[in-house]
């Protein structure tokens, strides 16, 4: 055995076998998040959600999987084949990329690359090619202004983003993540940095697309924003993938201010991957419970928002983030 | 001066957004005021509108008069009613026809009728696979009104105090 996983067949193998490990679950993961997106969202309105297919209704996922397969997928006559079809296909795959670098717990990231955050900023940012492609080739006036909104949206909340992550970087001095958790071992960077972790959360919730930042699938206005042409596993794909999208915001401001596999107060350490889901799950929650409360932003005060008080603010902060870590010499070697 | 850095303390601690997410936190464990309808049903008020019924006296004899004030008042014009002298000489309609796809569920013909005879009753679950089928005539009427009549007679006497 120890031969073969020597060979390079062994080791492509073996890498197969890792993303499997990881993608089953996450993939069974964005299934349920729908599920838990329903339930919470009506217990939040008093009322009981899906609860008639399967126990508590925990196979709805599956009924609606299949209901989207049987559909036809239907290509708009004035739309441009390939980039329609490829733009969905882009929009899953980057979502499923930049699991490659998260850590699970210690030394479990299929992975471990020392500019692991610059990767996850990178793929994160390539994501709005598969909507501004999806937006542009369905030559239709709503998802051509749903991709340019959503577009806009996700450059602009990467930037005050991006400061977030250089403050964390600074107090870590690593761009591994897995040395960002480490660095967390006693204290989690949400107690130190919790301004930041607000701006960050967010900032998350902008880029995601989600309530109260959904405009770019304003239905009041835009019907279903980029993918309103979309249909059947193409849809399902967008689908999947900005759900994917939300799970891996999660886990990214779990490994930067949650302290990814760590239990609090170092309990458990045993059970390190399951810290890890469960704090993502409560960022999940969150998430959720943000949609049921707030209602929409309007298009100017998001970029406002952006803009005018998060750039400056995570700006001040990182300086005084630096100041601080300079003046007590706390800074890491 | 003050009042703005109040509100820009308040703005940057999230005071309001904080509040708000309490409410529906505290919304998420309060009981659901789901109704799983068809094995749970809310309670009607006596004062219902639903499916229409004609009623009989307790002798059996059908209290319609064909005084055709229902038919006159009729909004909708859903109610067709023709009428001749029965062999003992009392007026009766030969032909009362409702077409429930025109009708409104206003209650005007329940509120015209003289002698009670046309009613709303509590049953709304009447739903047909074809349109036809909702054209009633007489007979599916005064069955309607048979079916439901204990109903109905509590129904009047509940609501009898109002009017």
């Amino acid at each position: 055995m120890e031969g073969f996983l020597a060979t390079p067949v062994g080791q492509l193998a073996l890498t197969v076998a890792q993303a499997m490990a990881l993608l089953v679950p996450l993939l069974i993961g964005v299934a349920y998040l729908t599920w838990a997106e329903r339930k919470v969202l009506a217990a939040m309105q008093m009322r009981k959600g899906p609860n008639v297919v399967g126990p508590f209704g925990l196979l709805q996922p599956f009924a609606d999987a299949l209901k989207m397969l049987m559909k036809e997928t239907i290509i708009p006559a004035g739309a441009s084949r390939v980039l329609f079809i490829l733009a969905p296909m882009i929009t899953f795959m980057l979502a499923m990329l930049a699991w490659a670098v998260i850590p699970v717990n210690d030394g479990w990231a299929i992975a471990d690359i020392n500019v692991g955050i610059l990767y996850l900023f990178a793929i994160s940012s390539l994501g709005v090619y598969g909507i501004i492609i999806a937006g542009w080739a369905s030559n239709s006036k709503y998802a051509f202004l749903g991709a340019l909104r959503s577009a806009a949206q996700m450059v602009s909340y990467e930037v005050s983003m991006g400061f977030v992550i250089v403050t964390v970087l600074m107090c870590v001095g690593s761009l591994n993540l897995s040395e960002i958790v480490r660095a967390q071992e006693n204290l989690w960077f949400i107690v130190p940095l919790f301004p930041m972790f607000v701006i960050m959360f967010i900032s998350a919730l902008a880029e995601t697309n989600r309530a109260p930042f959904d405009l770019p699938e304003g239905e009041s206005e835009l019907v279903a924003g980029f993918f309103v042409e979309y249909s059947s596993m193409s849809f399902a794909l967008f689908f999947l993938g900005e759900y994917a999208n939300m799970i891996l915001m999660s886990a990214l401001i779990t490994i930067l201010f949650l302290g990814g596999w760590y239990g609090p107060f170092g309990l458990f350490p045993a059970l390190g991957p399951l810290w890890f889901a469960f704090k993502i799950c409560l960022c999940l929650f969150v998430f959720i419970w943000v949609r049921a409360t707030f209602p929409r932003y309007r298009y100017d005060q998001l970029m406002r928002l952006g803009w005018k008080v998060f750039l400056p603010f995570s700006l001040v902060w990182l300086v005084i983030t630096a100041a601080a870590l300079k003046l007590f010499g706390w800074l890491p070697a | 001066m003050a009042i703005a850095l109040d509100r820009l303390a308040r703005s940057f601690l999230l005071t309001e957004l904080v509040s708000g997410m309490a409410l529906t936190l505290r919304q998420f464990f309060r009981p659901k005021a789901t109704i799983s309808y068809p094995y749970e049903k809310a309670p009607l008020s006596p004062r219902f509108k639903g499916e229409h019924g004609l009623r009989r006296y307790p002798n059996g004899e059908e209290r319609c008069i064909a005084c055709k004030l229902c038919e006159a008042i009729c909004p909708a014009l859903a109610i067709t009613i023709e009428a001749e002298p029965r062999e003992d000489g009392s007026r009766r309609t030969t032909r009362y026809d409702i077409d429930m796809t025109k009708c409104i569920y206003c209650g005007m013909c329940e509120e015209a009728c003289p002698v009670d005879a046309i009613v709303e009753g509590p049953n709304l679950e009447f739903a047909t696979e074809t349109r036809e089928e909702l054209i009633y005539n007489k007979e599916r009427l005064l069955d309607n009104g048979d079916r439901w009549e204990p109903v109905l007679a509590k129904r009047l006497e509940l609501d009898a105090p109002y009017r």
